[in-house]
């Protein structure tokens, strides 16, 4: 019996680190259906995200909810305005080539949040810091339940949206074939520009869901990186893979953690990656494209 | 005597029978045309041919030897060579290279030697470079033996790729389309190159073509196909005039 | 503008084209081996870190650059050779056979991990090898007994035939040696039919294919002798940096390694040349110019990655080519002035892969 709430305590921790990691990679997925581009740069998009929550709620003193939504709603704006100013013009250079240019945003990113922010960890006071849920014979953190409602109703919210407005279809219908969306009256290169506003505000949202269990500082978005594992888990081109792919990642890495020796927790989401290519070199659940000739 | 033969041949791509039951065989020096509308399955024999796709069921015989499943990477060797319909340049190289890559197949010279340059490597490299300018002048690429690929226009790039194929010293050659993309001039052109092919290197070509004048002016003997299977075989002439090719071309149940 | 005229087919496997070239690069030897008796050791020891980082570059340079296949983790390459070479000179081996061992420990990494990763297509190789990167850097810092781990492992000197390479001078001229020998290796292969292979790889791996070449053993040989040859520049990094932290070997390393090949110019060894001197010299090129900033800007802990950062985001933006394309784009100017035509250079695809993945 202990055994067992221990072992679920595990999973639901698990589930929630991996619910963060799902929900970065699905703004890696997300741009890439759209534009083909692979965003290195999303985990440090996502660092900025926290700290406008740690200006906004710490230093302004707003109220916790106002901060997030304004928070949120400066990060897309960022991403917005990183597509409309730089990325666009890279559309159809070599995929090397955006790669490159996103590592190479990231490191800027990285230096202008260290030289405004400093390079401590800091951290905001949430309504659901240090609180704890009890679920029968288990005690579970608000923090660690909190992201994962948040993670459900986030993407319930961007469920409806692109199956249900006009404007998530629009975005599907340009993800699926710029020049016919094109024709049918559909500004692709805004939508493309907007795409990229929802996905840093995706993981503006990821940064703020975390910030009660962990602090924010300038290098969190290495955090990137085991969302890769997430997507390519999860076939990169899959939104709800990206998310079961994190989920998934999260919680091997936890029981990992608990039951495999000092070291190879973190390694696990790197080791389950590097299987998934070798067994699978398209990704899970992706088909087998080959060219034609 | 037969160079090539297919045997049964059919590959299916999920549901769909791509090629059914195709036989045929190539005689030692002709030029083999296959015709027929899009989506008929002709590029998809050469894939087959080239190892690129393995068939369904069904054999590849070619010169005596069962090839239905040599490695992809072999075919060449054994002396087959191919064009592709695209096109399928190295395009960041230039022609001379291009034509060397197309020596591959005949190089021997060990990793070691030709990390160290060995004389015997450079004595091969030059006996490689003297075949490709065979070829170079065989075809009067000459002015073209340092361009970029992607610096060349169109038709030149088709010749330069029918050069690779020839510097392979193949025993059959696979043209895809060789007249996709040309004008009627240099179509006609290209044409001339065939026969030379034919008659001067005594190559064997089995040729995928929509062009019937090309297929007219070139070809021995003609296999038409429709829906991955064969409509008719023989003569250009014949097969132009048989009523189920006709049916196939124009369409309708007539 | 000079004109050849070339008579023999050898002319084309030359190392040199022409006596004009014999004497520039002949002249720039020199130049290189004079200068440890005139700078001073500060700086002669940053040209040998770039001249080590120049080798990592050449090696990148035929896998991404020649071979189409991107790596983001060719820190653990260098790492996998830094701590061979340390590990080997404690226990007594002469550094002679250590350095060749450094780079055949790497280069059978490099086997390892060619090998899994052969089907993989452009993207997913690149996260894979950052993936295998990441796990070796772990590996360094938890496998204590032979690494030390964060305690750090002191480099023991290295001698040859019972000299010692000591100090900055002595890694300078050593790495020089490395670096000619890896530019002389790397030129025999592309003049010869693995380089050929690896350059139809890049360009079409169906053709490359219905030309004999199997993909498997080449694309397994391009990562074997680049990783081979990074482990070479890692054997000297040791000793440059004296003292090995598991640490150091991280993704940041890996992707500098690649801003090099990047920013120098894809396709080219040259590129791998200039890129080197640029992603080593930037920092102290910075670091000069800082003293004469306000110090409100000078002070700013973050100016150096920003600065590296901006570099590389508008190298990308307005010079695929690299330092190389432009230098080129420089000297046909002057070559062929007045007659100088911006159409001259239309920017044609570049040298990597686009391969959509659903």
């Amino acid at each position: 019996m202990e055994d067992a709430a221990r072992l679920l305590q595990l999973v639901v921790n698990g589930a929630a680190a991996g619910c963060i990691y799902g929900l970065i990679a699905l703004g890696f997925v997300l741009i890439y259906k759209a534009t083909e581009m692979v965003n290195f740069a999303q985990g440090d998009i996502m660092m900025l995200g926290g700290f406008f929550a740690f200006s906004l709620i710490a230093h302004f003193g707003l109220n916790y909810w106002v901060g997030a939504l304004l928070a949120i709603a400066a990060t897309a704006a960022f991403g917005f305005a990183l597509d409309a100013v730089v990325l666009r013009r890279v559309i159809g250079q070599p995929q090397f080539a955006v790669v490159m240019l996103t590592l190479g945003l990231g490191f800027m990113f990285r230096a202008a949040a260290g030289i405004t922010w400093g390079y401590d960890s800091v951290g905001f006071t949430t309504p659901f810091t240090n609180r704890t849920v009890h679920l029968g014979t288990m005690v579970l953190g608000e923090d660690s339940v909190s992201i994962i409602v948040g993670t459900v109703l986030l993407c319930a919210a961007l469920y409806v949206f692109f199956s249900r407005t006009r404007l998530g279809i629009a975005m599907q219908a340009a993800s699926q074939n710029q020049l016919a969306a094109y024709y049918m009256g559909i500004p692709v290169r805004t939508i493309f520009s907007l795409i990229w506003a929802i996905s840093a505000g995706v993981a503006a949202v990821a940064a703020i869901l975390l910030s009660p269990v962990s602090m924010i500082d300038v290098n969190m978005g290495f955090l990137g990186i085991k969302a890769f594992a997430a997507a390519v888990l999860g076939g990169f081109g899959s939104i709800p893979g990206a998310l079961v792919g994190g989920i998934v990642i999260g919680i091997v890495e936890q029981l990992a953690g608990y039951f495999l020796p000092a070291g190879f927790q973190e390694v696990t989401s790197n080791v389950v990656l590097l299987a998934t290519l070798i067994l699978r070199p398209q990704g899970l659940f992706a088909d087998t494209l080959r060219k034609k000739v | 005597m037969s160079l090539f033969a297919a045997q049964e041949l059919a590959v299916r791509f999920g549901g769909i029978k791509a090629v059914d039951s195709v036989s045929f065989e190539v005689r030692q020096g002709e030029v083999f045309a296959i015709i027929g509308p899009n989506g008929a399955g002709k590029t998809t024999i050469f894939n087959l041919i080239s190892r690129i796709y393995n068939p369904t069921s069904g054999r590849l015989m070619f010169d005596g030897q069962d090839i239905t499943t040599v490695p992809p990477y072999r075919i060449a060797g054994l002396g087959i060579a191919r064009t592709f319909q695209n096109i399928e340049l190295f395009s960041n190289a230039s022609v001379l290279q291009n034509l060397l890559i197309g020596r591959h197949c005949h190089a021997r010279a060990s990793v070691g030697s030709q990390l160290l340059f060995l004389p015997s490597t450079r004595r091969a490299e030059v006996s490689h470079r003297e075949k490709v300018e065979d070829v170079i002048a065989f075809l009067e690429l000459e002015r073209y033996r340092d361009t970029l690929i992607a610096n060349l226009p169109y038709g030149v790039r088709k010749i330069v790729e029918l050069g690779r194929a020839l510097c392979i010293e193949p025993k059959l050659l696979l043209l895809d389309e060789p007249s996709s993309g040309l004008n009627v001039e240099e179509t006609e052109v290209m044409g001339f190159w065939i026969e030379d092919i034919k008659k001067d290197l005594g190559i064997t070509v089995i040729m995928v073509e929509h062009d019937m004048s090309l297929v007219s002016m070139v070809s021995d003997r003609v296999m038409a196909l429709n829906y991955g299977r064969v409509l008719a075989m023989g003569t250009p002439a014949e097969v132009q005039g048989n009523p189920d090719v006709i049916r196939a071309y124009i369409g309708g149940e007539a | 503008m000079r004109y050849l005229f070339k008579t023999r087919y050898q002319q084309d496997l030359a190392l040199m084209r022409h006596g004009g070239d014999r004497m520039s690069y002949g002249l720039l030897l020199v130049v290189l081996l004079l200068i440890p008796a005139v700078l001073g050791e500060f700086y002669v020891g940053e040209l040998g870190a770039v001249f080590i980082f120049a080798i990592t570059g050449v090696a990148l340079m035929l896998l991404i650059g020649y071979t189409g296949l991107v790596s983001l983790g060719h820190a653990a390459f260098l790492g996998i050779g830094a701590y061979t070479n340390a590990v080997l000179l404690e226990k007594g081996v002469p550094f002679v056979i250590t350095l060749p061992a450094s780079g055949a420990t790497a280069a059978l990494a490099g086997i390892a991990i060619g090998i899994p990763t052969l089907r993989m297509s452009g993207l997913y190789l690149a996260i894979a090898t950052l993936a295998f990167g990441s796990i070796v850097g772990t590996v360094f810092q938890k496998w204590t007994a032979v690494t030390g781990g964060f305690d750090g492992f002191a480099v023991p000197t290295p001698t040859i035939f019972g000299f010692p390479i000591e100090g900055a001078t002595g890694v300078y001229y050593l790495s020089l040696a490395v670096l000619l020998f890896v530019l002389w290796i790397s030129v025999n292969l592309l003049r010869s039919p693995i380089g050929r292979a690896m350059v139809a790889i890049r360009d079409s791996e169906v053709s490359a294919q219905s030309m004999g070449i199997n993909l498997s053993l080449y694309k397994t040989i391009a990562f074997a002798v680049s990783a081979g040859m990074t482990g070479l520049s890692g054997a000297l990094f040791a000793h440059y940096v004296r003292f090995l932290a598991p640490d150091s070997f991280d993704i940041l390393l890996s992707i500098q390694f690649v801003t090099i090949v990047f920013v120098g110019g894809l396709g080219s060894l040259h590129g791998a040349i200039f890129g080197a001197l640029f992603v080593r010299l930037l920092p102290q090129a910075i670091a000069i110019v800082r003293d004469y900033l306000p110090s409100a800007i000078g002070r700013m802990p973050g100016l150096e990655p920003s600065i590296f950062g901006l570099i590389l985001v508008l190298c990308i933006l307005f010079e695929p080519a690299g330092i190389y394309g432009r230098w080129q784009k420089v000297k046909l100017y002057f070559n062929s002035f007045p007659m100088y035509r911006r159409t001259s250079f239309r920017r044609q695809r570049a040298y990597a892969r686009s391969e959509r993945l659903r």
